[in-house]
């Protein structure tokens, strides 16, 4: 039978065009949206994780409260203890500190008088400690664009924007000139070997990162940090095991009397990314919703012309005595085979334009050169296994919904008129 | 007719002009008056700043060598991090020397709006060091109390663009001609700092606070102390200590 309406789909041409076309088309954006949706939403997660958030972020709760002014007089202290500990109590996590910091970056010229300067924002990770995998993280190694990272102590990563304002290039020495944890004056010469582009326009404005034990040092923060990140051994952020994770850790310091307590907090719990994500995928439901009513109706709507113009047809398939419900059924079938060839033509074009975006991606970084919030520069579709069948949930079921719409009409031919139908 | 009108007319105003001209000068005197307690040809002073952080308290000990409102040199003394660290601000140019880098970092813009060491205070604070009288135009709000003091309270206004505080409110002690608080005010209106006055204490001829507290209105805590433990007022000081080369010294 589905050989049988297979050829007919190819011989009669007029059934099966418009609403392949259509389904083609409707497949196509429903794919390329979702793929670059996932990949938009997956950079922001990604990005942020990497960069800011970790998948779980323990801070004090002062911190946690003032954490945008970069608070590091309440930071974390005894933080080999709580490592520790942690390490035992969540054996799925892997827990690296971070320390940010503010300052002003101070470039000599050959007296030892600035040169340049401007204010920077530091970032002090694990870069000697090499089993704290951060470099790979940051994926530092692929950011480079000028000289080398950081190897020993003393050395310096800037940004690629910020050494270009500063006017410095790798080799030479520059000053930073800021507050210790206790708000002392410090000083601190650094040997810039090389800079990075880190993709996030609010980093590549001015961020330089220097090692985790010379920001101790230098901001009298001795076994002390900012921030302690913790991510999942297998790089995937899971909400509902980070909730489960931070609920569990928080109870145990609810009661806590310390001012300077520990508190957990999740990567959809900052920067105000569960309700950015939670709304980006509802938008990404009520989209696909819409599209599938959108195209039923059109369905629908080339269904009835297509009925009408096999009213005939019809007519002569009742009147030879096939079922109504047959008859029907066939429609369905003949439905689900256009439905299923637009899904395909539909979902291999949308995957072609998924990968195009995905490899080049859509350069947005002069519209968020004055980003407040960490988010890619370039946004990205990823294509993703899903994508290869998503595709045929409209597909099939727009063309099966505006079918069965437009087939109510054979159960309302009345077989005693038929034949005098057929005599027109 | 209508001449008559005139001059009615400007009858009824003279005592009001007049006595709002009176304010005014009596207003001009008295922060003339202040100046003259606050600022001298020269000053030494040493002096401990308490910074009074989340955890701990810092006392940072220093000495300030100043000749009228253009020079300014400071050494710190203590604690052991911030020894020898020196500032010198010619003008409205500021350098910090870092004996521990051998770096001289001149600071300008709004990098002077930073605070200097944790505290309350910013550099351009550090650095405001002329006369009242020379910035401000002056006017008597109200007689008043500020503890257990007879005061005026005068309200401020910058009469020079880019003043790091448009408008201040001070209360003035009616006797010693000595500010007891000050409230400092951005063109906004927002209240940015305040400013307290204690142990006003007579050295020779002039009344002078021995302890102030800045409070960065934007900050939590307490505040900054200043503590005056030695001043002394139009001693002589060498030029040399007003140069660049007196940083490295």
């Amino acid at each position: 039978m589905i050989k049988f309406i297979i050829k007919g789909i190819i011989r009669d041409k007029s059934k099966s065009l418009i609403p392949i076309a259509v389904i083609s088309v409707g497949v196509m954006v429903t794919v390329m949206m979702s793929g670059f949706l996932k990949g938009v939403f997956s950079d922001v997660i990604n990005q942020n994780a990497k960069l800011d958030t970790g998948h779980v972020k323990i801070m004090t709760k002062p911190y946690a409260e003032n954490k945008e002014q970069l608070p590091n007089d309440l930071a974390l202290l005894e933080i080999k203890e709580l490592i520790d500990s942690l390490n035992v109590i969540y054996p799925d996590l892997t827990w690296t500190p971070r320390i940010k910091f503010g300052g002003i970056m101070d470039v000599p010229d050959a007296l030892g008088n600035t040169k340049s300067q401007g204010p920077g924002m530091g970032l002090a990770i694990s870069i000697q400690n090499k089993e704290s995998g951060e470099l790979q993280r940051l994926q530092l190694n692929k950011s480079l664009k000028k000289g080398r990272l950081p190897e020993r102590s003393g050395e310096i990563v800037l940004s690629d924007d910020y050494a270009a304002k500063l006017n410095i290039s790798p080799g030479e020495k520059i000053t930073f000139f800021g507050t210790t944890m206790e708000g002392s004056m410090v000083f601190q010469s650094f040997e810039m070997t090389g800079t990075v582009k880190f993709g996030s326009p609010l980093m590549d404005k001015g961020t330089f990162i220097i090692d985790i034990i010379d920001a101790q040092n230098m901001l009298d923060m001795e076994n002390g940090t900012g921030e302690l990140l913790g991510y999942f051994k297998d790089n995937i952020y899971d909400d509902n095991k980070a909730l489960i994770i931070s609920e569990n850790f928080n109870a145990k310091f609810k009661e806590s009397k310390d001012e300077y307590a520990p508190v957990m907090v999740t990567l959809k719990d900052q920067n105000g990314l569960r309700e950015s994500l939670d709304m980006g995928d509802a938008f990404s439901g009520i989209f696909v919703f819409i599209f599938i009513l959108a195209m039923s109706l059109v369905l629908w709507n080339t269904g009835l012309i297509g009925g009408l113009r096999r009213y005939n047809e019809f007519g002569i398939r009742l009147a030879l005595g096939e079922s109504k419900s047959n008859l029907f059924k066939f429609l369905l079938i003949e439905a689900s085979v256009i439905g299923s060839i637009g899904s395909i033509i539909g979902t291999s074009l949308g995957l072609i334009f998924c990968y195009y975006l995905q490899e080049v991606g859509i350069d947005i970084s002069d519209d968020t050169a004055n980003s407040t919030i960490i988010m890619p520069s370039v946004m990205r579709a990823y294509v993703t296994p899903n994508l290869f069948f998503i595709g045929f949930i409209p597909g099939l079921f727009s063309m099966l919904f505006g079918t069965a719409l437009a087939g109510r009409g054979i159960y309302k031919r009345e077989t005693a008129r038929l034949f005098k139908e057929l005599e027109v | 007719m209508k001449k008559k009108l005139i001059i009615l007319l400007i009858l009824i105003q003279l005592p009001y002009l007049l006595s709002s001209q009176q304010s005014d000068q009596e207003a001009l005197n008295i922060i003339e008056k202040i100046d003259k307690n606050m600022f001298s040809k020269t000053q030494i002073v040493t002096s401990e700043m308490i910074v009074y952080g989340k955890r701990k308290k810092r006392v940072i000990r220093s000495k300030g060598y100043s000749m009228g409102k253009e020079n300014n040199f400071t050494e710190y003394l203590s604690p052991e991090r911030e020894k020898g660290t020196k500032m010198l601000k010619l003008d409205n140019r500021l350098w910090i020397y870092s004996p521990g880098t051998d770096r001289t970092i001149q600071l300008s813009g709004h990098l002077l709006r930073q605070s200097v060491m944790g505290s309350d205070l910013s550099y351009e604070d550090m650095m405001e060091e002329r006369k009242l009288s020379e910035l401000y135009d002056a006017k008597i709000v109200k007689d008043g109390n500020f503890n257990d003091s007879p005061v005026w309270i005068m309200d401020l206004i910058s009469k020079v663009e880019g003043l790091a505080y448009h408008k201040r409110t001070l209360w003035i002690d009616k006797t010693k001609f000595v500010p007891l608080k000050e409230n400092l005010y951005a063109k906004s209106g927002t209240l940015l700092k305040t400013t307290t006055f204690f142990n006003i204490k007579k050295i020779d001829t002039r009344w002078y606070p021995m302890k102030i507290n800045y409070k960065d209105m934007l900050k939590d805590g307490k505040g900054t102390d200043f503590v005056i433990i030695d001043i002394s007022f139009d001693t002589y000081i060498p030029k040399d200590y007003f140069s660049k080369n007196m940083l490295k010294k």
